[in-house]
C-alpha cells in the first residue's frame, strides 16, 4: 500500500501500483521496505500534506477568514515550520481521515485521532500532542484530586452520557450526582451554582470559558483519557521519528503549551 | 425487523419507578395544597377587589397562564440564582407548581365565589353571622362545591405536569424512566410502564379528589 502514496498524481500509474500491491501483499512480500520514505519524499516535494478537521473546533473548524483554524491546524503548521516546508491543509472528516493516509492522499493527520487497537492495525501513531479527556470540571479555587473526594459533594452530569456511567461506578454512596437532561442543562447548573462540580469533556469545558467568565471551569481529575496522536502511514518510521523529534522538542520549549492556551484556555497536562 | 420485547430489564429497576412515582404524588400533594390555598386567596381578592392585591393578582394569572411551565421551572431554578435565590431541585419543583396551580385555582375559585349570589351574604349578614363564618359558610364553601370537579382536573394537569421537573434532575417518576431507559434503551418498554403508572396514579388522585370533595365540600356546602 506504501507505494500508492506518490501515484495519486498519475491515475494510470496508481491503478498499476494497486495491482502490485495486491500481487506483492498475496505473495507475502513487502514492498515499503524497497520504497524510498515519505520524509524524504516530502523533503523532496517542499511540502507537508496534513489532513485536518474542520468540524471540530476547538481543534479544527472554519474561520470568519474561510481559513481552518485550531489546536490540529496549529499543530501542522508547527511541524511543517520544523521541518522546512511549505504546509498543504486538507480539510477531512472523522470518518475518511484514515482513510486518506493509508491511501497516501496524505502525509500526516493530524485530526483530534485517538488511538485503539483497530487503528493501530492500519496506521502507526506518533507521541501523544494534545489531551482529550472527560474528567470533573470546578471552581478552581478548590482542591479536588480524585473520586473519593467527591463523598457529601453535589456533581452534575448529563445524563446517560460516558461521563455519567463512568462516573456512577467511581464516586462514593455518600456524593449526590445530580443528572440532568442534555449538556446545556448540566453547564447551567454549574454556572448558577446549583452543583458544586460537573463531570464534562475537556473540550467542553474549554469552549464554556471561551463564552463566559461566570464561573470558570478548572480541571480537577480525570475519568476516561483519550489523548489524541499524529496518525503515520504504517511502516514509516523515519517520519514517525521525526514527528516524535518535534512533538518531544514543542512539549520542552512551550510551544505546544502555547497552543494548548490558544485552544483549550489549560495548560498542557504533565503527564501527556 | 421484529423487536423483541422485553420487560424484565425495565422491573429490574422496580424501586426506582416506585421511588419516582412516590416522589411525583408527594409532589403533587404539597403543589395541591399549598397551591389551592394561594388559589383560595388570590380568588378573595379578585373577587372581592380588595386593593391593591385584586391588581397584583390579576398580573401574577395573566403572566402564569401565559408562559409555558417548563420556563417558569428554568426561570426558578436556573434564572434565580442570579438574584442570589438558591434552592434545591426539589424546592424549585414544587414552588413551580404552586405558583402554576396558584394562578388557575385563582381563576377557578373566582368563578365560583362570584356564583354565589349576594343576597345570601345579606341574609347571612342578618342573621348575625360572623365576618369568618359568613367567609366558610356561605362564600368559601358552596364555591368550592361548585368548582370542585374542575380544580380536580387542574390537579391531575399539574401532576402530569410535573413530568417537566425531571429536566432538573428533580427525581420523580419520569426522572427514574428517563434514567433507566438510558441505561438499557428499552425506550418501548420504559415508557410503557410509566405511562402506566401515570395513569393509574391520574386515576386514583381523582378518585381520592371526588371522595374527599363529598366528604368535606359537596356535601357539607348543601
Amino acid at each position: 500500500m506504501m507505494s500508492a502514496h506518490t501515484a495519486t498524481r498519475r491515475p494510470f500509474l496508481r491503478s498499476l501500483c494497486v495491482l502490485a500491491a495486491g500481487i506483492a501483499v498475496s505473495a507475502g512480500l513487502g514492498l515499503s521496505d524497497a520504497r524510498a520514505d515519505v520524509l524524504t519524499d516530502i523533503q523532496k516535494a517542499g511540502t507537508l500534506r496534513v489532513a485536518v478537521p474542520q468540524d471540530f473546533p476547538p481543534f479544527g473548524s472554519v474561520g470568519t477568514d474561510l481559513k481552518p483554524r485550531g489546536y490540529d491546524i496549529d499543530m501542522a503548521s508547527l511541524i511543517a515550520k520544523e521541518l522546512g516546508v511549505k504546509i498543504e491543509l486538507i480539510p477531512v472528516t472523522s470518518t475518511n481521515r484514515i482513510p486518506y493516509l493509508t491511501t497516501g492522499k496524505a502525509d500526516l493527520v493530524i485530526s483530534s485521532l485517538g488511538k485503539n487497537p483497530d487503528r493501530e492495525k492500519v496506521i502507526d501513531f506518533s507521541d501523544a500532542y494534545a489531551p482529550f479527556f472527560n474528567g470533573v470540571f470546578g471552581p478552581e479555587d478548590v482542591k479536588l484530586t480524585k473520586a473519593e473526594e467527591l463523598a457529601g459533594k453535589t456533581i452534575g452530569v448529563t445524563r446517560g452520557s460516558v461521563e455519567d456511567l463512568e462516573l456512577t461506578k467511581i464516586t462514593p454512596a455518600t456524593a449526590t450526582i445530580k443528572r440532568f437532561e442534555d449538556n446545556n442543562a448540566t453547564i447551567s447548573a454549574y454556572l448558577t451554582g446549583q452543583v458544586q462540580f460537573v463531570a464534562t469533556g475537556n473540550v467542553v469545558a474549554a469552549a464554556v470559558n471561551d463564552m463566559t467568565k461566570l464561573r470558570r471551569l478548572g480541571s480537577k481529575f480525570l475519568i476516561k483519557n483519550s489523548p489524541c496522536y499524529v496518525g503515520v502511514a504504517k511502516g514509516e518510521a523515519a517520519l514517525a521519528t521525526k514527528v516524535n523529534a518535534i512533538i518531544a522538542k514543542a512539549k520542552k520549549d512551550g510551544s505546544l503549551n502555547d497552543i494548548a492556551q490558544r485552544w483549550l484556555h489549560a495548560p498542557l497536562p504533565k503527564d501527556l | 425487523m421484529a423487536y423483541r420485547f422485553d420487560f424484565a430489564p425495565v422491573f429490574e429497576h422496580t424501586d426506582l419507578l416506585l421511588a419516582g412515582a412516590g416522589f411525583t404524588l408527594a409532589l403533587t400533594a404539597v403543589g395541591a395544597v399549598l397551591g389551592i390555598g394561594l388559589g383560595v386567596t388570590g380568588a378573595v381578592c379578585r373577587a372581592w377587589k380588595l386593593r391593591p392585591f385584586d391588581r397584583m393578582f390579576g398580573l401574577y394569572v395573566e403572566v402564569i397562564r401565559n408562559t409555558p411551565f417548563l420556563v417558569q421551572l428554568f426561570f426558578i431554578f436556573f434564572g434565580l440564582p442570579a438574584l442570589g435565590v438558591r434552592m434545591s431541585e426539589w424546592q424549585a419543583a414544587v414552588l413551580a407548581m404552586v405558583v402554576n396551580l396558584g394562578a388557575y385555582s385563582t381563576e377557578i375559585i373566582r368563578a365560583g365565589i362570584q356564583a354565589t349570589p349576594r343576597g345570601q351574604i345579606e341574609a347571612a349578614e342578618s342573621l348575625a353571622m360572623t365576618r369568618p363564618q359568613i367567609f366558610r359558610h356561605v362564600v368559601l364553601r358552596p364555591a368550592l362545591a361548585k368548582v370542585w370537579p374542575a380544580l380536580t382536573s387542574q390537579v391531575i394537569i399539574v401532576m402530569l405536569g410535573s413530568a417537566v421537573c425531571s429536566q432538573i434532575a428533580t427525581e420523580e417518576l419520569t426522572f427514574a424512566a428517563n434514567f433507566i431507559q438510558s441505561r438499557n434503551f428499552r425506550a418501548f418498554e420504559t415508557y410503557f410502564v410509566t405511562t402506566g403508572m401515570y395513569f393509574v396514579m391520574a386515576l386514583a388522585i381523582r378518585q381520592l379528589l371526588v371522595q374527599l370533595g363529598q366528604h368535606y365540600v359537596v356535601g357539607r356546602a348543601r
